[in-house]
C-alpha cells in the first residue's frame, strides 16, 4: 500500500486537459450543420410588446428562422417553473406568475427575451436580430425591492397583489416580543445585502439538437445539474418523455449557482432544433450574462438582538424584505426563507428567533441561488449584530461570542434545523491565534503613525449544506427530492469508473471522488476515472450546489462501493472455497480470516466477468453496482473568520491586510482542493463587500452591466489568506465530511465589514465599502 | 467582403478567408478549431483569450484578424512540449493548484509566461500587478500569484 489517500495533497487529475486547452466546454461543441441563435431582448425594464415587425430580418444574409413568443404559445410551450413552494403566513400558495421562454405580450426587466432569431453563423443571426422592430409601449418601473409595495407603485403581474409573491415567517414572534420586553440592552441595525452578479468566467451556453430519425432531442448545455434540467424541461415545459431528451454538460467553466436553472434560452434552443431541423447554438456574450444570468442577494433587513447585562443573546427579531426580480426563477422562492431565516441561530444558544420575510418582484433581473444562497444573508445578520452588540456593551468582540456559543450536541434551534456536531471554539481560538490578535493593538498604533486607520473584524459562520434531506426539504415546500446516485462500474481487469449525479464546475471531484473511490478499494488513484455530466452515462443526478457534492454525492459513491465490496465478498469465498463471513476485504485484498488465502480485487473482478469457475447458483456475472443516497440532516460547517484592514481616510480607499480563516468542514479528503474553494469563496465574499453591487438605475436600466462597471474582484484586491481547519467529523455520513464550496463567500462579508466599520469608528455602512463609500461614511461621521 | 489572412500558428502556417470584422480569437476558434483560447467577456477586461503574437501576450478578442497577418501567433495548444510533457509555467499552476474550473486558465498561463520573461524572480505585486488583465472568479488569485512566482523560477532555472 501506498501513502494514504484521504487527507493527501494530490494534483488534480483534470488539471492536464485545462492546462493545455484540451478542456471541452460547451462553447467548444460544434456538431454539423449547426446554425447560430441570438435572442432578441427587451431595451426596456417595463412595457407592453405591441409589435414584432421582422420582414427585414428575414431578408437579411444567413437568415434562417424567427420565433416569438406566439410561435411559443401556438406550440403550447409551458413557462419555466419554480422548484419551491412557499406558503405564506396565512397559509396560502405563494404566488407563481407565468414566466413565459419569450415574452407574452409584456416584458418585466432589460432583458427579456422577445423573439429567437437563428442564422448561418453567428455574426449573422446578429445582423438579423438587429433588423427586428419590436413597437414597445413604455410603462412605469419599479426596481428597488423596498418600494414594490408602495401604493402605486407599478404592477408587474396580475396574480400577485403589491408584487408579493408571499410573506413568510418562523419562529415565535409573541414569546420573541416577550424576551425583547425583558432585555437589558437591545442592539437594532438595518442594512441592505447587496445585489451582486454571479459572473462565472464563462458565459453560458445553450446547444440544441434533434434527429428525426429517432425523434430525440440533444441539449449541451453549461449547467450545474443535468438531470434536473431535463427534468425540469421536459416535464414541466416541453411535455416530452425524459427518455427522448439527452442533457450534456461537460467541463462548465464555474457556476456558483448561476447555472443551476432552467432557462429560457436551454428550451428556446432545444425545441428550435427541431423545427429547423439543425442543431442551433446560442452563446451568451458578457452583457447578456449581466442581464439574464440570475442574480443573487438584494435583501432589505431591519434586525435585533436582545441581551442580558452580561451579553447573553435573549433574542432576535429580523424583518426582511426579498426582492426576487421579475420573475421566480427555478430555485428563488427558497433561497430567501428555508435557506436564510433558518441560519439565523449561527453559532448561538439564541433561544427565540423570529423572521418574517416579504418576497417582491420588480422590473429587475430574476434573483435566485447565489454562491452561499441565503446563508451568507443570515450570517451578515447575525454576526454584524454580535459584533455591533458587543460594541455597544464593551465587551471583547471575541469574548461575546464565547459567551454564547452552542457547546452542546445535537443542538436544536428554534429556527428548525438541528446541528449534529461542532466545536465552535476551536475555531474561534485557532483563528485568534492564527490572526495575532493580540498584536493587533501595536499594529493599530503603527497605521495611526501614518495617519491610516486600522480595524479588525470577526465573522463566525455556520451554514447548513449537503443539501438535503429529501423529507425534510419536501415538508418545507421542496418539489424534488434532494438524494444523490453513484454507479461504480467495475471493469475485468479491476480498473473502476464511477459515475456521479454530482457535478464539477471547478471542484476537482474527479481527484476528491477518485481518492475516495482508490482508499476503499485499495488500489492507485491512476486506476479510477469519474464521469459525470451526461444524462445519457449517468444514473441519475440531483447535481452540484448548496456545498452537497461530498457529502452526498460522496455519500452515494461510498455506497455503490459498499455493494461492490460485498459481492466481491461472496465471490471470493466461492474462489477460496470459505464461507463468506470469514472474508475479510482490506488494501485492495480479499482474505480468509485466519488463513494466509488471498485474492486481490481485480482477480475477483475478473471472475466476475469471465466466469468459469463462478458460483452461478449464488451470483450474477459482472461487477457492477449503484446506489441513492438521502441524507438523514444538513451537514453544519462552521468557522471563524478575522479580517484585519487598514483604511486611508483621505481617499476611503480599504487595503485588506490580513485574512484569517480557520474553518471545520469535517474530514478532508484533499487539503489543497479544499483551500482552493476557501480561497475562492473568500474572495467572492470580499468582492461582495468591497467592489461588487448590481446597480438599477429608476428607469429599469442596469447600469453596472460590464467588467468595466461591475467590479469583481481583481488579484490586486486581495490578499495572501492565512487558512486553517479543526474537525469535528460529521456524525451522519460514512465520510464525517461536511462540504466547503461555499463559506467563504458566507463568512467574508460579515468579517470584512466588521473590520471596516471597526477601523471607522462607525456603527454601519453600506456594502461595497467602495473608497467612495468609505469616504462618505467618514464624513457623516464628522458632521454628526 | 471576405479577405484572406495568413499567419503561423503554433509554428504552422495557416490561412482563413474572414470577414473585415472577424476577431483573431474567431480565426482561432472557429476557423482553425483551437477552442482552448476562451472567450469570457466583450469588453476586453477578462484576459481568457489571451495568445501570443509575436513574442508578446495580447487579447485575440481585441485584434482584428486582418491585425494578425503575417504574425507568428502561439495559443496555448502550442505552449506543452511535442512529446505532451507540461511547460514550466502549466506544470507551476497544477502543482500550486492554480485552476479550479479551467476557463481563465489558457489565458492566465499566456499571460504569466510572457511576464516571467521580463521578470525571473518577480515579488507578489509585481504578480498581483501584472494580473490587471486577467480575471478569474474561481480561485482568488492566491494560487495563481503563488504559481505564477514558482513558474517563472522554474523558467529562469531553464526547466
Amino acid at each position: 500500500m501506498g501513502a494514504p489517500l484521504i487527507g493527501a495533497r494530490i494534483e488534480r487529475k483534470e488539471d492536464y486537459r485545462f492546462l493545455t486547452g484540451a478542456g471541452q466546454y460547451t462553447d467548444d461543441v460544434e456538431l454539423p450543420r449547426q446554425s447560430h441563435a441570438v435572442f432578441v431582448r427587451s431595451p426596456h425594464a417595463h412595457a407592453v410588446v405591441k409589435k414584432i415587425n421582422s420582414a427585414k430580418a428575414r431578408k437579411s444574409p444567413g437568415f434562417i428562422a424567427i420565433y416569438t413568443g406566439e410561435d411559443f404559445a401556438a406550440a403550447k410551450l409551458g413557462g419555466l417553473p419554480c422548484g419551491w413552494l412557499i406558503t405564506d403566513v396565512k397559509g396560502q400558495p405563494m404566488k407563481e406568475p407565468p414566466h413565459p421562454c419569450l415574452a407574452q405580450g409584456k416584458v418585466r426587466y432589460v432583458g427579456d427575451q422577445v423573439a429567437i432569431v437563428i442564422a448561418e453563423t453567428s455574426e449573422q443571426a446578429r445582423d438579423a436580430a438587429g433588423l427586428v422592430e419590436v413597437d414597445y409601449e413604455v410603462l412605469p418601473a419599479v426596481v428597488d425591492g423596498s418600494k414594490a409595495r408602495a401604493k402605486g407603485a407599478p404592477q408587474l403581474h396580475e396574480i400577485a397583489p403589491e408584487n408579493t409573491c408571499y410573506v413568510w415567517a418562523i419562529g415565535d414572534k409573541a414569546v420573541t416580543d416577550a424576551a425583547f420586553a425583558k432585555a437589558a440592552h437591545v442592539t437594532k441595525l438595518e442594512f441592505i445585502n447587496n445585489r451582486l452578479v454571479p459572473n462565472a468566467m464563462e458565459p453560458r451556453v445553450a446547444i440544441g439538437a434533434y434527429s428525426r430519425a429517432d425523434d430525440n432531442y440533444t441539449l449541451y448545455v453549461a449547467n450545474q445539474n443535468p438531470h434536473v434540467e431535463r427534468l425540469l424541461m421536459t416535464a414541466f415545459v416541453m411535455g416530452l418523455p425524459e427518455h427522448k431528451v439527452r442533457v450534456v454538460s461537460g467541463d462548465v467553466g464555474g457556476g456558483f449557482g448561476s447555472k443551476i436553472y432552467l432557462y429560457a434560452e436551454d428550451v428556446a434552443v432545444t425545441w428550435a432544433a427541431k423545427q429547423v431541423n439543425r442543431p442551433v447554438k446560442w452563446t451568451s456574450d458578457r452583457s447578456e450574462a449581466f442581464l439574464t444570468d440570475a442574480h443573487g442577494r438584494d435583501h432589505h433587513t431591519a434586525a435585533e438582538l436582545a441581551m442580558d447585562k452580561d451579553g447573553k443573546f435573549l433574542a432576535m427579531r429580523v424583518k426582511t424584505t426579498a426582492n426576487v426580480g421579475a420573475y421566480l426563477s427555478t430555485f428563488a422562492s427558497c433561497v430567501p426563507t428555508i435557506l436564510y431565516a433558518t441560519l439565523l441561530a449561527g453559532q448561538y444558544k439564541t433561544p427565540v428567533i423570529h423572521c418574517e420575510v416579504t418576497a417582491v418582484f420588480t422590473n429587475t433581473t430574476p434573483v435566485d441561488a447565489y454562491r452561499g444562497a441565503g446563508r451568507p444573508e443570515a450570517t451578515y445578520v447575525v454576526e454584524r449584530l454580535v459584533e455591533t452588540a458587543a460594541r455597544e456593551m464593551k465587551i471583547d468582540p471575541a469574548e461575546m461570542r464565547r459567551r454564547n456559543f452552542i457547546t452542546e450536541f445535537p443542538y436544536q434551534t428554534p429556527v428548525a434545523l438541528q446541528y449534529d456536531i461542532g466545536n465552535y471554539n476551536a475555531t474561534m481560538d485557532a483563528a485568534v491565534k492564527l490572526a495575532d490578535v493580540s498584536g493587533f493593538a501595536s499594529r493599530k498604533k503603527a497605521s495611526e503613525a501614518k495617519g491610516k486607520l486600522r480595524g479588525l473584524g470577526y465573522a463566525a459562520y455556520i451554514e447548513a449544506c449537503g443539501i438535503a434531506p429529501s423529507a425534510v426539504a419536501g415538508s418545507l415546500g421542496a418539489r424534488a427530492g434532494l438524494f444523490e446516485a453513484g454507479e461504480v462500474r467495475v471493469h475485468p481487469t479491476g480498473s473502476v469508473t464511477v459515475f456521479t449525479g454530482s457535478h464539477s464546475h471547478g471542484q476537482g471531484h474527479e481527484t476528491t471522488f477518485a481518492q475516495v473511490v482508490a482508499d476503499r478499494l485499495g488500489m492507485p488513484i491512476e486506476n479510477v476515472d469519474i464521469v459525470h455530466g451526461d444524462t445519457s452515462k449517468i444514473l441519475f443526478g440531483m447535481g452540484t450546489y448548496g456545498s452537497r457534492s461530498i457529502a452526498v454525492g460522496g455519500t452515494a459513491i461510498v455506497k455503490a462501493l459498499d455493494k461492490v465490496i460485498a459481492k466481491g465478498k461472496k465471490i471470493a469465498a466461492h474462489l477460496m472455497e470459505a464461507a463468506e463471513s470469514d472474508i475479510e476485504f482490506a488494501n485492495g485484498a480479499y482474505t480468509v480470516k485466519g488463513t494466509d488465502k488471498k485474492k486481490m480485487f481485480g482477480e475477483v473482478a475478473f471472475a466476475a466477468y469471465v466466469p468459469h469457475n463462478y458460483p452461478h447458483d449464488k451470483l450474477e456475472p459482472g461487477l457492477n453496482e449503484n446506489a441513492f443516497y438521502d441524507p438523514s440532516n444538513f451537514t453544519f460547517p462552521a468557522g471563524t473568520y478575522v479580517c484585519e484592514v487598514e483604511v486611508d481616510p483621505e481617499t476611503g480607499t480599504v487595503k485588506i491586510e490580513k485574512f484569517t480563516a480557520v474553518d471545520d468542514f469535517g474530514k478532508i479528503i484533499n487539503p489543497m482542493i479544499v483551500e482552493g474553494q476557501v480561497h475562492g469563496g473568500l474572495t467572492q465574499g470580499i468582492g461582495q463587500a468591497l467592489t461588487e453591487g448590481a446597480q438599477y438605475d429608476a428607469s429599469g436600466q442596469l447600469t453596472t452591466g460590464s467588467f468595466m462597471d461591475y467590479c469583481i474582484p481583481r488579484a490586486t484586491d486581495v490578499p495572501f489568506y492565512q487558512v486553517d481547519t479543526r474537525e469535528t467529523p460529521c456524525t451522519h455520513n460514512p465520510l464525517g465530511v461536511k462540504g466547503c464550496g461555499e463559506a467563504g463567500a458566507i463568512g467574508a462579508p460579515a468579517a470584512l465589514m466588521n473590520a471596516i466599520t471597526d477601523a471607522l469608528g462607525v456603527k454601519d455602512m453600506p456594502m461595497p465599502a467602495t473608497p467612495q463609500n468609505v469616504w462618505n461614511a467618514l464624513k457623516n461621521k464628522k458632521a454628526a | 467582403m471576405a479577405v484572406k489572412v495568413s499567419l503561423k500558428v503554433n509554428g504552422k502556417a495557416v490561412s482563413a478567408e474572414v470577414e473585415e470584422r472577424t476577431l483573431l480569437v474567431t480565426v482561432i476558434r472557429e476557423n482553425l478549431r483551437l477552442t482552448g483560447t476562451h472567450v469570457g467577456c466583450d469588453t476586453a477586461q477578462c484576459g481568457a483569450c489571451t495568445v501570443s503574437m509575436n513574442g508578446k501576450a495580447v487579447k485575440s478578442c481585441s485584434i482584428l484578424a486582418m491585425q494578425a497577418e503575417g504574425a507568428d501567433v502561439m495559443t496555448i495548444e502550442g505552449v506543452a512540449k511535442p512529446d505532451g510533457t507540461l511547460h514550466a509555467m502549466q506544470a507551476a499552476f497544477k502543482e500550486h493548484h492554480g485552476l479550479q474550473c479551467g476557463f481563465c486558465t489558457p489565458g492566465m498561463v499566456m499571460n504569466a509566461i510572457d511576464f516571467a520573461k521580463s521578470h525571473p524572480n518577480p515579488t507578489e505585486a509585481e504578480i498581483r500587478e501584472a494580473l490587471e488583465g486577467n480575471l478569474c472568479r474561481c480561485t482568488g488569485y492566491h494560487n495563481i500569484v503563488k504559481a505564477i512566482g514558482a513558474g517563472a523560477k522554474a523558467m529562469a532555472a531553464g526547466k
